[in-house]
């Protein structure tokens, strides 16, 4: 009988492989008194020769499969295995005190570590994390239990553990990992995002994965739902063996369009670009064929820091992503926080209700110094790339005639430091307020684009908190209101001459992409990895017919009918 | 017994790199070698003694040999330092 657990699907995809469990070993040291403290002192020193070899072997293995850069760590353990300072004090003490050998390790490693982490340079503390890899792997063997060696795996696994580090990771041969299971974590650490890179399926936070799986357990992964199946029944796995192949077979014919347009089988093109995070997702979204980015997220360079961001690590941070994206289109938000996002060293009023008050751009309308600095820091890396501008959370056009106001201060300012700047940049603003949808054909007029922001539109015109799960039946996406809203900014833009793009989730859904492409969406802005299964569904598609469906659903009274109707074309 | 004293004028000091390459080459004779710092005394074959002295820019240090290469331990080390410009 095969076990099952669930975790949050965070990386899609069926892995099927063994588990290689990358959990630490209770090396728990006890004082102990032995008899004869000679023999004690030669079991240490054999232990110290197993270890090196060990580690020889480790060192060789790893620079071999992954490289010098990653087998050189090796190289620092192994000077510390014979170090004199480090070895005769752990014999001495075992002489004088007539201790174990695990007690006089942990002792003396203990008094290292202690000196190295309070040194004041990087370097001296990362010595510390040596000295205490290499006490855990002498003690591990004195204990005679074993440590996981990722860089040893040679056969391919489902790595299981409790959480993934990036020193975890490091030395895993990624041509071997078929797939993570992990006790904790979510879509957003480490170990989802390491996953998402690698292409490969993880299901996070299953809360009992180490405890219920143990090494060389036969592991089938489920990345779509979150399900991980141990030692499934013949039958489970013939069924997962035909879904991973399928699911392969068609990642090969995605991973054709890289290069190819979106293009409708009618021979209408649109984009599809990324959403993205930080500077090094512009690579990935690359790798996936993005056209362009479509939301560039610029809460990363004030999060996790103990102050605002200075000007010159901003204008690098947007340089960069603007030089990786080759002169495609990169749409950069300013500041979004406030609301559920909140920023340590900025104390900002509690409020009745967040979503509702003094957030994004009407935050930066009130603390324009913060505001000026990023938008310089923007203006000077205009010159990059090609770079869009867009403000959030505007309800009126006076709001986005002050941030433009205070944009074209800041060029003003610039030009006359001689400083270069675009003059191309296009400015625009995020549409998720619905006073705004409402009235895009007045806002048409003055900016040069949309970008429809879904998850806030939907909570905002459905009155629906989505961090409430009592109304998330209320998060509706499908709904013809949505819908009309949607189809109300398009129009409003192309009767100005001007384009509409969508960056919420909704613009990588399967069922909404037919709705959207037959309501006119010129830019469907999506997480990489989605694209290219945008791409296959896009060109399978006929913009004719599709406009004649989204006529249809605008008609429609629920969104389960409008569900249906998208439904239904896609079995015919 | 040989002994020379120099002063440090690397920027870094003796961590990292500087201090591997000493304690490598200092590894490779037979002679009892240390280094002296603020009247602290290490194993110059140990890396862990040498980086616990924490050795900075300006510092004055002492390196001695004692035994039957020590002379040319001296000499090895004394070229190592001029060459990596750790110290005069």
């Amino acid at each position: 009988m095969s076990t099952i657990i669930k975790g949050i699907a965070a990386s899609s995809g069926i892995g099927i492989a063994k588990a290689y469990r990358l959990v630490e070993p209770d090396l728990t040291v006890t004082k102990q008194a032995i008899e004869n403290p000679e023999e004690e002192v030669t079991r240490f020193r054999n232990v110290i020769e197993d270890v090196k070899s060990q580690v020889t072997a480790i060192r060789e293995h790893v620079e071999k499969t992954l490289g010098e850069d990653k087998s050189a760590i090796f190289d620092a353990h192994l000077m510390i295995l014979q170090d004199p300072e480090f070895l005769s004090p752990v014999e001495e003490k075992i002489t004088n005190e007539k201790v174990n050998a695990e007690f006089a390790l942990k002792e003396t490693a203990e008094q290292f570590i202690a000196i190295f982490e309070a040194m004041d340079n990087e370097y001296m503390r990362e010595r510390a994390a040596d000295i205490k890899d290499v006490s855990k792997r002498i003690t591990a063997t004195l204990l005679n239990v074993e440590l996981p060696n990722p860089g040893m795996v040679t056969e391919e696994v489902i790595i299981v553990a409790e959480d993934l580090t990036p020193s975890d990771t490091a030395q895993l041969n990624r041509e071997f990992v078929m797939g993570f299971v992990t006790d904790i974590g979510g879509r957003t650490s480490h170990s989802a995002i390491m996953a998402r890179s690698m292409e490969i399926p993880a299901v996070l936070g299953t809360k009992t994965a180490t405890t219920d799986i143990q090494n060389g357990d036969l592991i089938v992964l489920d990345g779509f739902t979150g399900e991980v199946h141990i030692n499934p029944t013949e039958e489970l796995l013939a069924s997962y063996r035909e879904k991973k192949e399928e699911y392969e077979k068609q990642r090969q014919e995605w991973a054709k369009l890289v290069d190819e347009p979106s293009i409708t089988q009618d021979g209408i093109q649109v984009e599809l670009v990324a959403n993205i995070g930080n500077p090094d997702d512009a690579e990935g979204a690359m790798k996936y064929g993005a056209e362009g980015i479509g939301l560039f997220r610029t809460e990363f360079l004030y999060m996790d820091r103990d102050e605002l961001p200075s000007e010159e690590i901003q204008f690098e941070a947007y340089k960069t992503v603007l030089e990786k994206m080759e002169n495609k289109p990169v749409v950069i938000r300013t500041l979004d926080i406030g609301g559920d996002k909140k920023l340590p060293y900025l104390p900002l009023p509690e409020e009745m209700n967040p979503f509702l008050g003094v957030r994004a751009v009407r935050l930066c309308l009130e603390r324009t110094d913060l505001f000026r600095t990023q938008l310089r820091a923007l203006l000077r890396a205009s010159v990059y790339g090609n770079l869009k501008i867009m403000f959030p959370m505007i309800a009126t056009l006076d709001e986005f005639r002050q941030a433009k106001q205070i944009l074209l201060e800041e060029k003003e300012k610039l030009v006359q430091e001689g400083i270069p700047v675009s003059d191309s940049i296009e400015v625009g603003i995020m549409v998720e307020i619905p006073a705004t949808a409402v009235l895009a054909d007045q806002f048409a007029k003055e900016v040069d684009f949309f970008s429809i922001g879904t998850n806030d539109l939907i909570q905002y015109t459905m009155a629906a908190d989505r961090m409430n799960e009592r109304v998330s039946y209320l998060y509706q996406p499908y709904n013809p209101a949505i819908l009309r809203l949607i189809k109300n900014v398009i129009d409003a833009s192309h009767k100005e001459g001007k384009w509409t793009g969508m960056c919420g989730e909704m613009a990588g859904d399967e069922t909404a992409i037919p709705l959207l492409l037959g309501l006119g969406l010129d830019e469907f802005s999506m997480s990489a990895s989605s694209i290219l299964k945008a791409r296959s569904l896009i060109r399978s598609l006929s913009k004719k017919d599709m406009e004649q469906l989204a006529e249809k659903a605008l008609t429609m009274s629920t969104a389960e009918e409008v569900v249906e109707l998208v439904r239904s074309i896609e079995t015919e | 017994m040989i002994e020379r004293t120099y002063k440090v004028i690397a920027d870094t000091g003796i961590h990292a790199r500087p201090a591997t390459l000493l304690v490598q080459t200092a590894g490779k004779f037979d002679a009892e070698i240390s280094l002296e710092y603020k009247g602290k005394k290490v194993n110059l074959k140990s890396i862990m003694g040498v980086m616990s002295l924490g050795i900075g820019k300006d510092a004055e240090i002492k390196i001695s040999a004692e035994g039957s290469d020590a002379e040319s331990a001296i000499q090895a080390l004394d070229e190592l330092m001029q060459k990596e410009g750790l110290a005069e």
